[in-house]
């Protein structure tokens, strides 16, 4: 490795990802050797599929929440992946679509705003942010038609606004800019249903976090590729909160204890024995 | 047709240096130095947006002295190649070792080949997991490299600087003594800085996995009081 100095008309500037395609390094560039008529990432089974994540916006920022589960066609390939990733000091970024490559995506991510932050000394704005995002997606559209769908969550505690907020997107590109709640993801139907229900302006964070743990819990109840807390092993959904403060994930021991009290609730007190009969549906009045 | 003047590789070695010494003499001193919590990172710097201190890596922080655009240039030199090597193999492979070399060797390219050397001086400091993980690199324009783990001076009267710090540095002061001591230095004896005049930042344990701060504002204010 020698020290990448530019001369000024040829400077990648403060993007990670342009200094990558500079030195022939791109993430593109093994993709662009793959013959596009051979390759089917869904019916190949290339790789694990990632499913759902939820954003909440709640009074001092948002939270964001992913269930653990990777799914390998109808098989279960992973039970306690991470989905839900800090992006900077102030925003995260939650994954949904063909893992392998949607990990990369949030690594590069990551690595282009501290990049950016570093060689500009300044952090980019969440808007900023959001639209790098966007491009990467962009970029990655060939493969998405080839199946290889990655379809990401950004939110984050805007400084300058003093708001949390959060961002959608599609296979191409497409950022839709959510105010109060926003989710991807197989069983996204299903979460976004809960999230719906339940929101309320000016939730506290800890209101914000059993919301979407409820939905995460109810999207597993009825979508396979969903996975539901695992009491066996003590897995439990990633949820991590975004405020003033930062990027924060939250203790996996109080999310379990999040998840007991809404179980409770879902059984109407029963006790462990006599679960099963009322699990999932039911309401918590 | 006239011959070119015949110039013995001595004088041209030495006129370089002493062009290159020149150029960075002119230019405000910084200091780097280890203390009983990780790396101190300060130099005299009456602009706020120009910067001459600034993060590197997880662990690792920059200082340079003397013409701005070319420190500067080896400063994103540097921020790239040790983004590069993090994300080419993992976050831990990152040291301040490799860069100091990888600087030495640019420094040293530019003094040899080039007509004009460049007119700077660096600093590289890592944090240590344990203190005495802690170390400097000190970068002559010429690619000369010392490594140290107590400290070092940069730029102008660089020397009277390391006089006076040799007095006051110790190895187990806490911030704000390190702080304190290396501004004395800095202001010599007929002069006092204030914290608009200075660009501090810290290498400190412990940690997220960004380690390197700014001291600044009010934060610096206090420590100076």
């Amino acid at each position: 490795m020698n020290l990448p100095i530019f001369r000024p008309e040829n400077d990648p500037g403060p993007s990670f990802l342009g200094l990558l395609d500079r030195l022939g390094l791109g993430p593109d560039e093994a993709f662009r050797r793959i013959d596009s008529r051979v390759v089917d990432g869904v019916d190949s089974g290339l790789a694990p599929h990632a499913t759902t994540v939820v954003a909440v916006r709640h009074r001092d920022g948002v939270v964001m929440a992913g269930d653990r589960r990777a799914t390998y066609g109808s098989q279960i390939s992973h039970r306690s992946v991470e989905k839900v990733f800090p992006a900077d000091r102030h925003s995260g970024v939650a994954i949904s679509g063909t893992a392998g490559i949607a990990m990369e995506m949030v690594q590069l991510f990551q690595l282009q705003l501290e990049h950016y932050e570093k060689v500009e000394g300044k952090a980019l704005s969440l808007d900023g942010k959001a639209n790098q995002l966007s491009q990467m997606l962009r970029a990655h559209l060939p493969l998405a038609m080839q199946g290889l769908v990655v379809v990401p969550l950004f939110a984050g505690y805007d400084r300058r606004q003093e708001v949390g907020r959060l961002f959608q997107y599609d296979a191409t590109g497409g950022r839709y800019e959510e105010r109060d709640h926003a989710a991807t993801g197989s069983g996204r139907l299903h979460a976004s249903t809960v999230v719906k229900l339940r929101y309320r302006d000016g939730m506290t964070p800890e209101e914000a976090v059993d919301v979407v743990v409820e939905a995460l819990f109810q999207a597993a109840d009825e979508d396979s590729a969903t996975g539901g807390p695992d009491l066996v092993r003590g897995i439990y959904p990633v949820v991590a909160t975004i405020t003033a403060d930062g990027f924060e994930r939250l203790d996996d021991q109080w999310v379990g204890e999040r998840t007991a009290l809404l179980l409770e609730s879902l059984t109407g007190g029963l006790t462990n024995g006599q679960m099963g009969g009322k699990t999932g549906g039911g309401s918590p009045s | 047709m006239s011959m070119p003047m015949y110039v013995s590789p001595e004088q041209l070695m030495k006129d370089k240096a002493d062009f290159a010494r020149k150029g960075v003499a002119r230019g405000r001193a910084a200091i780097g130095c280890t203390y009983a919590d990780g790396v101190l990172l300060c130099a005299e710097n009456p602009s706020n947006t120009l910067r001459k201190v600034s993060e590197i890596y997880d662990r690792i922080g920059f200082v340079g002295v003397g013409r701005y655009n070319e420190f500067d240039s080896l400063r994103k030199g540097g921020v790239r190649h040790a983004d590069l090597k993090g994300y080419t193999y993992s976050r831990e492979d990152v040291d301040a070792r490799s860069l100091a070399n990888l600087y030495a060797e640019t420094l040293g390219g530019y003094f040899t080949h080039e007509p004009k050397p460049l007119e700077i001086e660096m600093l590289v400091g890592e944090m240590g997991e344990e203190p005495d993980g802690d170390q400097l690199f000190h970068l002559l324009y010429d690619g000369t490299v010392m490594d140290m783990t107590t400290f070092a001076v940069i730029g102008g009267e660089a020397d009277a600087i390391r006089g006076r710090l040799t007095e006051t540095w110790s190895r187990d002061a806490d911030l704000t003594a390190s702080v304190v001591a290396a501004v004395a230095a800095l202001a010599g004896p007929d002069r006092t800085l204030a914290a608009d005049d200075l660009e501090v930042a810290v290498l400190a344990r412990p940690s997220d996995r960004r380690a390197f701060q700014r001291v600044e504002g009010d934060e610096l204010d206090g420590l100076l009081a």
